[in-house]
């Protein structure tokens, strides 16, 4: 047992104490709140039990986007990914949206992916924002490492964010060409497109903190589960 | 002239069209054939189609669409021609159907409007439909509509003092309305307090182009609708007793927007609309329920003054107290309008007479305005340089 606990520890990677996301509520243009909480490690399975039906939905990258959070999730949980965090959007408890990055160190950010469930409200812009309000806001990083998979992800981060291209460095998201949040650029754009107000009143709080999977999918017409 | 009835629609779900443009149109002729039961005495029955569409060559590189239309839905030897007139090209095509049997050339047309919008970016889609402005005084120097219509309403709000607020009430009033129409883009019925007084309405309702919001403008759709015209005197039978154009009008107002005299005035819709209404033999007052060319909401409000209905600069007024809901006095854009039911640029106008006609066979459903008998559509083209209007009655000819 011990040869294996020690084999095990020396799979796992040195892990950064990071601060947590402070969780925050925002109001939808439907007037739903949604808030936005980290997801504890060892409370991640939802996580993986949410993308796992779109692995198969191949319109507008789904089934890409799905299958690497349920790997980095699935490393997050198992010890074989390096200072992961991963933020929940939850609508009354249901989730609504996932998002999760790393630490490449303590001044570098790596985004890893936005995904929506609950469309036409502009989660996935919400919980995106969310995310780079931790990397800057909270942990104080200097950058943030983005690429997208969809168009969508381009225009939405790449576009109007006004990323800055870093070519020559890879992101480990298949080695793609690197587009770069810097801070100045979270400054220039933060009031409009992050917001969210805190403390999470405690009746919304109770709700997230028990999230439920989703009841359906835009993507998936006729989805039961 | 001989008298001209609509005897079938078709619409496909407005949004994204994930199959190929000619499948979309040729599915919403389909339908609109299948629902005027179109018998042929020979052949087909049909003599000609007007496909409507402002991008089929530049979006989607098919030129000469109407001849891949006519081929596809296996309606040869009819005559057919493709309608290019910007986001009025579906009325334009509706108005040349018209001519078309009132002149004699013709019994029966089938008047198709498509449009995929959504196989390009929204930025691209901006820029493509940019093309219809100047294309010296205007274009070149990166005016967009919404870049117009910002303009527009920020003249509108200082002149007759509209607010942020007087826009998303038109708004959600029209997500209102497309819930309960089944071929709307967007499904979703905004919070009015939230996307305007909350303390994230900045944010989640962000400007497009100052003053206007993104729960002021219309989204970017694919779609097609279509309908079937045919003589009232051709003698030939149909599933569906005939709602009648009355009146069609047409005008134009200067390219160069800012040549206009006054800016705040749409003289091409209000002279469009007076003329559909003289043919038509009624005025305003006559119209039980209209769907107007709302790609932005001040549009909505401003046409709703030109075409008569309330008096210059309250417009905004009546939306607030609910005059224009489908059940007050003057229900406008009863299908969720281009705001909530999409706005596939040249499908527009078609689908806008497609929404008259459910309305006044008494198909529509939880939209349905109780008694409508007589319609209106308004296509508005550029910024307002083109628009088409029609009248559409159940009552018989005076």
């Amino acid at each position: 047992m011990a040869t294996i606990d020690k084999m095990e520890q020396q799979l796992r990677p040195a892990e950064t104490a990071m601060a947590p996301y402070p969780a925050k509520y925002i109001t939808l243009a439907s007037g739903e709140k949604m808030v936005v909480k980290q997801v504890a490690r060892e409370n991640c399975g939802i996580v993986l039990e949410t993308v796992k039906p779109l692995m198969t939905v191949e319109r507008d990258f789904y089934d890409i986007v799905a299958s690497r959070i349920y790997s980095e999730v699935l490393g997050h949980m198992r010890y074989r990914v390096k200072d992961e965090y991963v933020l929940l959007g939850t609508v009354d408890g249901e989730i609504a949206g996932v998002v999760n990055g790393r630490l490449v160190d303590d001044k570098v950010g790596m985004s890893y992916h936005t995904m929506t469930i609950k469309q036409g409200l502009r989660i996935g812009a919400q919980l995106f924002a969310a995310k780079m309000e931790y990397h800057f806001d909270i942990l104080g990083q200097d950058e943030v490492w983005i690429v997208a998979e969809s168009p969508n992800g381009f225009k939405r981060w790449m576009i109007e964010y006004e990323l800055v291209s870093r070519p020559e460095t890879w992101h480990e998201l298949g080695g793609v060409p690197t587009y770069v949040l810097t801070r100045e650029l979270w400054e220039k754009h933060k009031a409009g497109k992050c917001t969210g107000r805190r403390p999470v009143p405690e009746e919304l709080l109770a709700k997230a903190e028990n999230p439920r999977l989703p009841g359906k999918y835009a993507q998936i017409p006729g989805f039961t589960r | 002239m001989r008298a001209v009835g609509i005897v079938g629609v078709g619409h496909t779900k407005f949004g994204r069209f994930t199959g190929s443009f000619l499948d979309m149109a040729a599915s919403a002729a389909k339908e609109a054939l299948d629902d005027a039961g179109v018998r042929p005495v020979t052949g087909h029955g049909i003599d000609q189609v007007f496909l409507a569409s402002m991008g089929a060559g530049q979006v989607n590189k098919i030129s000469g669409a109407a001849s891949a239309l006519v081929d596809t839905l296996n309606l040869r030897p009819a005559m057919a021609e493709t309608v290019e007139n910007g986001p009025a090209s579906g009325a334009s095509a509706v108005k040349l159907g018209y001519m078309a049997i009132a002149s004699g050339l013709c019994d029966t047309v089938l008047v198709v409007g498509a449009e995929q919008m959504r196989v390009i970016s929204g930025w691209e889609a901006t820029d493509f439909v940019a093309t219809m402005s100047h294309p010296e005084a205007e274009y070149p120097y990166g005016l967009t509509l919404p870049a117009f219509a910002g303009m527009f309403t920020r003249l509108y709000m200082d002149k007759y003092g509209v607010t942020e607020k007087d826009l998303a009430i038109v708004g959600v009033k029209n997500h209102e309305n497309a819930m309960h129409n089944p071929v709307a883009h967007i499904k979703l019925v905004p919070n009015l307090y939230a996307i305007t007084e909350d303390e994230d309405a900045n944010v989640i309702n962000p400007y497009v182009a100052e003053p206007l919001r993104v729960y002021h403008t219309c989204p970017v759709s694919d779609g097609a609708a279509a309908l079937v015209l045919t003589a009232l005197d051709s003698g030939r039978e149909f599933n569906h007793k005939p709602v009648r154009i009355a009146g069609v009008g047409q005008a134009t107002d200067t390219h160069v927007v800012a040549e206009r005299r006054e800016p705040t005035e749409l003289f091409a819709v209000k002279e469009s609309a007076r003329r559909a209404y003289e043919m038509a033999g009624i005025g305003p007052e006559d119209i039980d329920v209209a769907e107007l060319h709302d790609a932005f909401q001040i549009l909505e409000i401003a046409e709703s003054e030109e075409v008569g209905f309330f008096p210059k600069g309250t417009g905004h007024l009546a939306a607030r107290e609910g005059k224009t809901r489908v059940d007050g006095e003057k229900p406008i854009n009863t299908s969720g309008g281009l705001k909530a039911k999409g706005h596939p640029v040249g499908a527009t106008g078609v689908s806008q007479v497609v929404e008259i006609v459910r309305q006044l066979r008494g198909e529509a459903g939880g939209r349905q305005v109780k008694g409508a008998k007589t319609g209106l559509t308004v296509n508005f083209g550029g910024f307002g340089n083109n628009v088409v209007s029609i009248v559409l009655t159940t009552r018989e000819r005076g």
